[in-house]
Parts: C-alpha cells; structure tokens; sequence
C-alpha cells in the first residue's frame, strides 16, 4: 500500500514539475494554460492521496477547472488564442511532431 | 524503491519545486500572461506546501465516525485553510486578468518592457517632468561622466 503511493507520488511529482516548466517556457498561450491545468489536476490527486478528499475535490473543480476557464477565456480578449501556429515551429509540440512526420 | 525515500521527502520536493519554478517565472518571464501563469503555479506549490503541513503517513482522513475508539486522524486545519486559499487564489486570478486585458486596452500588446516604457512615459507627461530614466540607465543620468580606462588605472595606482 505505501509503496503503491510511493510510486504515484513520483509520478505525479515528476508530471507536475516538468508541465509546471513546460507553462513556463512554450510558445503558444493555450498550450501554456492547458499545461498549468495540468499542474492543477496533478495537485488535486496529491490532495486525495494525502487524505484531504474535500481540498482535492475543490481543487479539482474550481482549481483545474474554473480557473482554466477564466484564462482561457481572457486569451481571447486578449487577442492571444490561437489553436495551431500553423507554418513556423513557434510551438514545441508542432515542431516535434512536424519532425517525426518528415522522419 | 530505494530506501530512505519517503512520501513526505517527494512530496516536499514538489512543493518546493513548484513554488521555486512560480518564483523564476515571475521574475524572469518578459510577458505579462505568463507572469500570470507562474502566480498560479506558485499558489499551487504553497497550497501543497500547507496541507502536507498537517499530513500523517498512519492517519486517516479527518472524518468523525460513530465508534468507540477514534483512530488518528490528519490534521483538518490546514485543509480547511486550503480550501479557503484555493478560492481566493481564483478570485485573485480573475483580477489580474482584468488588469491584463485594461492594460491591452490602452497599450496595445502585453510586454513588459514596452508596457513599462509607455507607463514610466505617461507618468513623466501628467506629473510635466522630464523623463530622464530608462532601462539602461534605472537612476537617470550620472551626474558625472565615468572615467576612462588610463586615469582610473592611475589612480588605483596612488591608492
């Protein structure tokens, strides 16, 4: 049992700060929020796996949820949203699978 | 597994590492969407960082039981602080994005350098001064002009 735990934790441990990094450093702003959406949802396991079933239920409703939304949201009055960035490599995701089509 | 691991020791890296990563993007990211973005990340590491506070690996979720003896439970405080901060830090999100999309409204794009340019310009004009700093030079102009490179190796010379 406490191994099991042991292992999810680094799972999500490992997940979280590696998307919380990736928030940082991509390009495109809806990849960016979709990434922190995913720090969020990481969080509300941990939250369940601690034995706060409650934390973990509001985190993953209004914290991985709501706030999502309200970013997302505000990218398109902020003129930011864009779905696919198309010609250029300006994204990580576009780019590693533009090379994986050529290869 | 290796021994000496625990969970607290992963999940405090976590915490840690989450809060640490919020902080760099903060001060380093030169947009300000994506200053907004590290806010939340920071706010989750410091909301892990509270409700681990009161984690007992051998205790049971803080739910009273009809029974005759109660077996440990985790602290509820700290969980009952949390929920609260999680709202709070949705609230606190909501009015950044608001001052995000007024200040696109009257600057027309979102970085920071340029958003800080066109501030510090229109703080000189209403206050009718001259505006003298930058961000090469964050104090203004020196009153006196740096000393080349032959005097100033003289006089660490004569000292």
């Amino acid at each position: 049992m406490s191994e099991v735990e042991l292992w999810i934790a680094l799972i999500l441990g490992i997940m979280m700060l590696s998307s919380a990094v990736l928030a940082l450093v991509v390009k495109n702003h809806l990849a960016a929020v979709a990434a922190a959406s995913v720090v969020s949802l990481g969080l509300a396991l941990l939250f369940a796996l601690m034995r706060a079933p409650d934390v973990a239920m509001t985190e993953a409703a209004v914290g991985a949820g709501l706030s999502s939304l309200i970013l997302a949201l505000a990218l398109r009055r902020l003129g930011l949203w864009q779905i696919d960035s198309g010609r250029e490599n300006s994204n990580l995701l576009s780019a590693s699978s533009k090379g994986k089509d050529d290869a | 597994m290796i021994p000496g691991v625990t969970l607290e020791l992963i999940l405090y890296t976590t915490a840690l590492g989450l809060v640490i990563i919020g902080l760099a993007g903060v001060v380093l990211s030169s947009h300000l969407f994506r200053m907004v973005l590290a806010l939340v990340i920071a706010e989750a590491g410091a909301n892990l960082m509270l409700v681990l506070s009161g984690y007992r690996w051998d205790a049971v979720a803080p739910i009273l039981l009809q029974r005759a003896e109660q077996p440990t439970m985790v602290d509820p405080v700290p969980q009952a602080m949390v929920l609260t901060a999680i709202v709070i830090g949705v609230g606190i999100q909501a009015l950044a994005v608001s001052i995000l999309i007024r200040i696109r409204q009257r600057y027309g794009n979102l970085k920071r350098r340029d958003v800080a340019e066109k501030m510090d310009a229109e703080i000189a004009a209403s206050a009718g001064i001259r505006r003298d700093i930058s961000q090469d030079a964050p104090l203004g102009e020196r009153p006196l002009s740096p000393l080349p490179a032959h005097t100033a190796e003289s006089r660490g010379g004569d000292a």
